[in-house]
């Protein structure tokens, strides 16, 4: 298999409340022999915020940071859903949509750039399952999981609108998703089956309508240890900064005692890969993970 | 635990899919269905139905069969059979399902052989498949779902509508009311106060209207924290549930958009939020995580988020570059001056 190369976009969480989905993501990287280059220059994708202010301008700055993948003629993978479903819904809109794409590159010819659509938009999760395969990492796996359960959260904007995302997130079925099941089987971890895997976390209303964010981040962590979850894993900074960090509020809404660590998806295949629990982070939870080595 | 058992990646589909493409006349599926008389059953029940289903057969032709040929008691909303009357949506494997329109054959592709065949809402069941959908016609109430504009009793000519005009609708006023992204909205399950994506469409389908004369009105209650846009959770359920590919999450993101541009939005913890992100981009290029908080609850409401400012400190999620906690804490991009200069050039909307 030739080397792959990826322009990673890391997003803002990474760079600042979860360090370690950076340093774990780096760490699966170089133990599977895959290169990445950081877009030092990509700023925040908006997390669907901006784009509820001024959807014009959320568009403009997603396709400048495409255009630095574009530049270097890689595919640009993301770290986080919601970086996901920003940049793919601007390139969506760019190349489906010729009058917005002129307009926007109108804006971008002022600072020397141009969009053109040649650079696809990929989460890290399915560049590992679709792209460097899940034999391939099963092959390297050092430390087998096979002591935990693990319940998958999957995130709204990785599987969800299914249209949108098509084939780069494998046509995965937004109703029964089975990408992080697969990638937990090939780490030998035993993944949990429960109903709120493709449910909402809850996480962008965190500020304005709280009690609902906690609802549901309670919903599906409760779902989770009902049914024998030991950690939860997710490929979205924004549910592990939800379901991490306010575990404990969440459980004063719900009126259950939620104990539950939750991995970055990167982190819970770095420990596989035979990474320490330090290189990979674990001191940067709120609910520290304890039992993840047999 | 139980120990590891060796699966391959086809263990985890319901199926192989090229199966169905060799042809194949009919499958022999099950079909595990939610049965409930609230007149006469305290709880409901599961009742499983097994029947051979061709591949173009629709959802609404095996409702029938169960009707037809096992229990003439089962109970179902439908009426016109071509996907416009909105009245036959249920759940299938809880995914939102427009009986008449659905092949019953791309289901089992997307499910395998058992289909679990339940009402849009469990908890409104009336008889099997028919709930009460009061909430969601109260909703839709609720949004003045109508043209408002004073017109003579005897006009002097038509009111006219740009191609361009009508482009505007997005498709929004091809809602059959189906209930489908009604009944699979989290929020609305969280908060009943909240008008769910439907009712939202429509908001938007009429704010849009260029003979409304009641957009800004509607804006305000659609714009009021609790019920309206910011209680959206963006979870995108709306978008994948709609059986006319409308898209209502796009329409919610118009109404938040048009919040601004028309200048009803006033200044709040959702539209601070919204529009604070660009105090850090300005900055850093990066959201500032620590401001958008602050910016957005003000200094008093900060005291909610004191908690688990604490843990994320203790967690060192909080960075301390400069020393101190909170100030300088962001990393700032390359080429940082683009996106100033590109924010200044392409903003659009100010609260």
């Amino acid at each position: 298999m030739s080397t792959l190369k990826y322009a990673l976009f890391t997003g803002c969480t990474a760079k600042q409340s979860t360090p370690e989905l950076l340093s774990s993501t780096l760490a699966v990287a170089e133990k599977l022999g895959i290169e990445i280059t950081i877009l030092e220059e990509a700023s925040c994708c908006g997390a669907s915020h901006l784009q509820d202010f001024d959807e014009f301008l959320a568009h403009v700055l997603n396709a400048r940071n495409i255009c630095y993948a574009e530049k270097l003629g890689m595919t640009m993978i993301t770290i986080c859903n919601t970086c996901q479903l920003n940049s793919a819904m601007t390139k969506h809109a760019l190349d489906t949509d010729p009058e917005l794409k002129a307009r926007v590159n109108e804006k971008l010819a002022e600072v020397g750039l141009e969009y053109k659509g040649t650079s696809e938009v990929k989460h890290f999760l399915y560049c590992l399952i679709d792209e460097y395969g899940l034999e391939n990492i099963k092959n390297q796996v050092q430390v087998p999981l096979s002591h935990l359960n693990i319940a998958p959260f999957y995130g709204c904007h990785n599987i969800r609108p299914s249209e949108l995302h098509g084939t780069s997130n494998g046509n995965e079925n937004p109703y029964a998703p089975t990408s992080l099941d697969q990638l937990i089987d090939a780490l030998e971890g035993h993944p949990v089956d429960y109903d709120h895997k493709n449910k909402c976390c809850g996480f962008h209303v965190e500020l304005q309508a709280n009690h609902t964010s906690e609802v549901l981040a309670g919903n599906a962590m409760v779902d989770a240890i009902d049914n024998n979850a030991d950690i939860m894993v997710t490929p979205c900074p924004l549910c592990h900064l939800k379901m991490d960090t306010y575990q404990d509020d969440v459980g004063k809404v719900i009126g259950r005692d939620i104990e539950l660590p939750v991995l970055h998806m990167p982190q819970m295949v770095a420990l596989a890969l035979g990474c320490s629990e330090k290189e990979i982070g674990l001191n940067f939870h709120v609910r520290k993970a304890t039992h993840l080595t047999a | 635990m139980s120990t590891h058992t060796e699966k391959t990646v086809d263990d985890y589909k319901a199926f192989d899919t090229d199966e169905l493409d060799t042809f194949q006349p009919t499958r022999k599926v099950t079909l595990k269905t939610f049965r409930f008389n609230a007149e006469t059953d305290y709880l409901p029940y599961y009742k499983k139905y097994e029947m051979e289903v061709g591949k173009d057969e629709l959802v609404l032709d095996l409702l029938n069969r169960i009707k037809w040929e096992h229990d003439g008691s089962f109970s179902y909303r439908r009426s016109c059979r071509h996907g416009i009357c909105g009245a036959c949506g249920i759940k299938v494997n809880g995914k939102a399902t427009l009986a008449c329109k659905q092949n019953a054959m791309e289901l089992i592709k997307l499910f395998g052989d058992e289909l679990l065949i339940e009402p849009q809402s469990k908890k409104r069941a009336v008889k099997d498949m028919i709930i009460d959908k009061k909430d969601f016609w109260d909703k839709h109430a609720a949004v003045t779902p109508y043209v408002v504009r004073d017109v003579p009793a005897r006009p002097e000519h038509e009111t006219q509508m740009s191609p361009k005009q009508e482009h505007m609708f997005l498709d929004a006023d091809l809602c059959i009311q189906c209930g489908a992204c009604h009944y699979s909205c989290p929020a609305l399950e969280a908060n009943p106060e909240y008008f769910g994506p439907a009712a939202l469409t429509a908001a938007y389908r009429f704010s849009i209207d260029p003979r409304d004369e009641f957009s800004n009105e509607r804006l305000k209650t659609v714009g009021e924290m609790g019920q309206g846009v910011w209680d959206c959770v963006k979870c995108f359920e709306c978008t994948e549930a709609c059986p006319k590919d409308i898209n209502p999450m796009e329409k919610i993101t118009k109404l938040h958009n048009m919040q601004f541009e028309r200048g009803v939005a006033v200044s709040n913890v959702a539209t601070r939020h919204a529009e604070g992100f660009l105090r850090g981009m300005k900055k850093y290029g990066y959201l500032d995580e620590a401001d958008i908080v602050t910016y957005s609850e003000g200094y008093l409401g900060m005291y909610k988020h004191l908690g688990a400012a604490i843990k994320m400190m203790r967690s060192g999620k909080i960075h301390w570059h400069s020393g101190i906690p909170f100030i300088d804490s962001v990393p700032k991009i390359k080429n940082l001056d683009e996106v100033q200069k590109l924010i200044q050039i392409s903003q659009t909307n100010k609260l």
